[in-house]
């Protein structure tokens, strides 16, 4: 299973034993890792479950479709690492992908 | 629509007979056989007649999200509620824009319910609070709506806006009447009344921005507006200007308002859930989440139809209103488990459909959270029990789910 760790804005950090197939956000909840409210579960649609992803890993997590991109448009907090983690699927090559949280969801 | 006919019986009527536009169903509290029978036989449902011209109706929790989160083909122009606007106020702001014109204009005006920002607020909401509650009358029963939820959610839009203080109730007023309308919404303000406070509204506005032009570093909405470039010249557009006014005056009203009188009445209804919270006040983050469910305080949000399409089986033509009724996506039991219960410590509370989705989402639903979470921290902090003494009397409309009254007494610690 890949490793993934998500740090919380005051530094907690939380590695988790991913399941592939199913999204970042899905396993942060899994996992009960706080700072992801996911309201819409999953669809794309509330903007609430925001990550920062380390610089070197962006390519790997996939492209920002339209309305990834429209949902992330509106967050003042955001930056040329935002993603919705709902929209990136755990695979084998995530093996070591850190992402931070924010300071709030919104 | 005449007030003397009884409501039909929504179990036995025809299918397409069943008309949700009617103000009458929230006002009587009697919409919820009619939606759960639309969600069971016909959840995509199209009503051919009504005072609003006829309209489809999103009435599942799954198709509530599909619609709100695609907006190139359900359009938020030209309105977003499920009647027209008259000719002559035809107000224009962010919620009824597509991209790219309302993504401008709200990303101007979201930084006050930044996070940081909110920070900075929730001390002064707290000293509100605290100022409403020990000056509330014990031992009688007094209207909470008058005294509580109005007074302390038109304290707040003032300092949004940094308007006069004192002059504040013209804030609720202005409110109040601009989604009254019978044409908007079935509600029983007329339109030279909402037309005549709608120019008030302007013109009070327009002197304020004029005045506030000469401060410097200001954070409200106003001075927001003004520092960014995409809306610096607000005010010489006024029918965009008054709709961005009004949009955030009835969007940091009605609906944190509505959120606080319903809690009461939520409890009250729900002694069990009321004795849950007085043993672990720690629920109230969540309970909050759910009374923001229960009350659902905007009953529904419109779009247009921007091509013809096929939703559900159905054919939806250009042009169409497609009308998301969130008060029955909120009670959808497929997928929200005993939905007609108040649960304040429910698996997923923030799973609910009151913000809407997609790229209108509610900009300010954590101060919302947060205004509701300090009155329940302060309400427990002082009284053992907030009793209902009877029926709320309810607001006639399609669009606000509110309270015209509810009456009170309070229990002290």
């Amino acid at each position: 299973m890949p490793k993934i760790t998500l740090i919380e804005y005051n530094g907690t950090s939380h590695t988790i034993d991913a399941e592939p197939g199913i999204s970042l956000m899905q396993n942060a909840i899994d996992n009960s890792v706080p700072g992801i409210d996911a309201d819409c579960g999953g669809a794309c649609a509330c903007g609430t479950c925001h990550v920062f992803v380390e610089a070197d890993w962006l390519p790997a997590t996939g492209e920002v479709d339209a309305m990834e991109e429209a949902m992330l448009g509106m967050r003042p907090d955001r930056t040329d690492a935002s993603r919705l983690s709902c929209q990136i699927d755990v695979t084998g090559e995530l093996d070591g992908l850190i992402v931070r949280l924010p300071e709030f969801q919104m | 629509m005449n007030e003397a006919v009884a409501l039909p019986d929504a179990l036995t009527m025809p299918l397409s007979d069943i008309d949700v536009s009617d103000p009458r169903l929230l006002e009587q509290d009697a919409w919820r056989p009619f939606f759960a029978r639309l969600r069971k036989e016909d959840p995509v449902h199209f009503q051919a007649a009504s005072n609003f011209g006829p309209f489809w109706s999103i009435t599942r929790f799954d198709d509530i999200v599909a619609v709100d989160s695609d907006h190139e083909a359900f359009s938020s122009e030209p309105i977003i509620f499920i009647g027209d606007q008259t000719e002559d106020t035809k107000l224009q702001s962010f919620i009824n824009m597509d991209p790219p014109r309302h993504d401008v204009q709200r990303r101007a005006v979201q930084p006050v319910v930044a996070p940081q920002n909110l920070a900075v607020m929730e001390r002064l909401i707290r000293s509100r609070v605290v100022d409403i509650m020990e000056n509330l009358p014990t031992g009688e029963t007094f209207d909470w709506v008058e005294h509580v939820s109005i007074n302390l959610t038109t304290q707040m839009l003032a300092t949004l806006f940094d308007f006069p203080f004192e002059r504040r109730s013209k804030l609720t007023y202005w409110s109040d009447i601009a989604v009254g309308t019978p044409e908007i919404s079935g509600g029983q303000v007329t339109h030279e009344e909402r037309l005549a406070g709608l120019q008030e509204c302007l013109a009070e506005f327009t002197q304020l921005w004029h005045q506030r032009k000469e401060v410097e570093g200001g954070f409200d909405l106003i001075s927001l507006l003004q520092r960014d470039p995409e809306t610096a010249d607000l005010v010489d557009r006024p029918l965009e200007y008054l709709g961005n006014l009004i949009l955030l005056i009835v969007g940091g009203n009605d609906t944190t308002r509505n959120s606080a009188s319903g809690g009461v009445l939520a409890l009250n209804k729900h002694p069990g859930e009321y004795d849950k919270l007085r043993a672990n006040p720690g629920l109230i983050p969540s309970m909050v989440s759910e009374i923001i469910r229960w009350q659902t305080p905007l009953a529904h949000m419109r779009r247009t139809a921007t091509r013809d399409l096929e939703f559900r089986g159905k054919q939806i033509r250009k042009g169409d209103k497609v009308v998301m009724w969130y008060l029955s996506g909120n009670y959808d039991d497929t997928v929200i488990e005993e939905a007609d219960k108040f649960i304040i410590d429910r698996k997923n509370p923030r799973k609910h459909v009151s913000f809407g989705f997609g790229i209108h989402r509610c900009m300010g639903n954590r101060l919302a959270e947060m205004q509701l979470r300090i009155l329940w921290e302060e309400i427990m902090q002082r009284f053992r029990f907030v009793e209902v003494m009877d029926e709320p009397e309810r607001v006639q409309s399609n669009f606000v789910r509110g309270y015209k009254t509810l009456p009170v007494r309070l229990h002290p610690l």
